[in-house]
């Protein structure tokens, strides 16, 4: 049931006549719901610049959330809404945020509420508690979002690691979509940066079963057809055992059990001295 | 005998990552050693794997199990995929129908303690097994 004008104004005198009250009352009901993840000074700051929305929203006229006049109380619930879905609240919680208006209202109000007036007034605060409801389920949507995109694009990078050496350290589960992706980089970073050399570290592959061994060593002889040698590292000696066990054969490709192993390994092929070989001849 | 048995549907690729991490989860409940971790780990990755691609999908039981001396962990995949014709063949390293290194099934009964087939050409394949606690 839509609010007529008249009640509208009618809320907007009540709103401003007992703000003070309501505004305590209201913080309290909400802080009971957020069991203290909130300061009760910030919950206070938050809930009185509701009140003064919605205050402003019935003093303007809007009858309905969709209303011209209550143009500043939709920023107000969104901005709340963001707020609370960035800090991680629930959706309940935030809603409750502004349900507890009308238990506050309600008391406020006292005897001298008017059932018909009540119910319009209730009907308003539950558009307001959707809309912020909505617009929370936006915000995590959009923050989901960005999250698996930034994932996406740590989950295969392609380092320089000395001068000619390019790394790959892979970690998480290295499935058909994933593989291809970082064969595409490492062959590519091999083209841009002139590497002769490519070690891929697979320290942070919790389990290396066929799928993954073949990824493996479709990578390193596309690597080779372009004349770049490629080292295994980050063999731990669980995985050790259980490629042997598998029957996986690696054949010529040179495996280590670390990256600074593998560093070592192309540093000496190279004639180049590393910093390991350095101090033991001083 | 056997307690905490828990299911998982293997349809799609994540599946696969599910009982992975499910296997892993359970062998160190059981205190497998962590290389015994790891070969169960990867054989029941291989077994999840075959179920999928060459069952057309079915289910992961994974139990806890015991008997006089230890504890261990018993594995079920079922599908109810073409079946596997020849079985010798199929256990062959380096065989394979798929594209694959040849290398899962025969991999994975290395890995484990116990291993069992139950195969009918056009019913489904069903592989039992079986880790013990050292």
């Amino acid at each position: 049931m839509p609010l007529s004008p008249d009640e509208a104004g009618r809320f907007a005198d009540l709103l401003s006549g007992h703000a003070e009250p309501m505004v305590a009352r209201w913080t309290e009901l909400v802080a009971a719901n957020l069991r203290g993840r909130l300061s009760s000074a910030e919950l206070g700051r938050q809930t009185a610049d509701l009140q003064r929305a919605f205050q402003q929203a019935f003093a303007a006229g809007a009858t309905d959330l969709g209303d011209e006049a209550a143009a500043e109380l939709r920023a107000q619930l969104t901005e709340l809404s963001n707020h609370r879905a960035r800090q991680g609240f629930t959706a309940t919680e935030t809603a409750v945020s502004v349900y507890a208006l009308k238990d506050a209202a309600l008391e406020a109000l006292g005897d001298a509420a008017n059932l018909k007036d009540y119910v319009a007034f209730s009907g308003f605060v539950d558009r307001a508690a959707l809309f912020t409801f909505d617009s929370y389920v936006r915000v995590r949507e959009s923050l989901i979002a960005d999250q698996a995109e930034q994932l996406l694009e740590l989950s295969t990078p392609v380092v320089k690691l000395w001068e000619g050496v390019v790394a790959v350290p892979l970690v998480g589960t290295l499935d058909s979509a994933r593989a291809q992706v970082v064969m595409e980089r490492l062959l590519q970073t091999l083209v841009d940066t002139g590497s002769p050399y490519a070690i891929i570290d697979i320290t942070g592959v919790p389990a290396v079963d066929t799928q993954v061994a073949q990824h493996i060593l479709k990578t390193v002889v596309a690597a080779r057809l372009m004349g770049a040698d490629c080292i295994i590292s980050g063999i731990r000696p669980q995985i050790a055992q259980t490629i042997v066990a598998l029957g996986i054969e690696f054949g010529d490709i040179a495996t280590k059990a670390s990256l600074a192993d593998a560093l070592r390994h192309v540093l000496h092929k190279t004639g180049q001295r590393s910093p390991g070989a350095k101090r033991t001849e001083r | 005998m056997n307690e905490e048995s828990q299911r998982l549907p293997v349809v799609t690729d994540q599946d696969v990552v599910r009982v992975r991490q499910l296997v892993r989860t359970v062998a160190v409940a059981v205190k497998l050693s962590l290389v015994d971790q790891t070969k169960l780990v990867t054989a029941a990755s291989e077994l999840a794997r075959n179920t999928l691609v060459y069952g057309g999908g079915g289910e992961v039981e994974v139990t806890r199990v015991h008997n006089e001396r230890r504890g261990g962990i018993r594995i079920v995949f079922a599908d109810q995929g073409p079946g596997i014709v020849d079985l010798q063949l199929a256990l062959t390293d380096g065989y394979t129908t798929g594209g694959g290194l040849g290398l899962g099934l025969s991999g994975a009964r290395r890995l484990v303690d116990e291993f069992e087939i139950d195969t009918e050409v056009g019913k489904g394949t069903t592989i039992t097994v079986v880790k013990w606690c050292r």
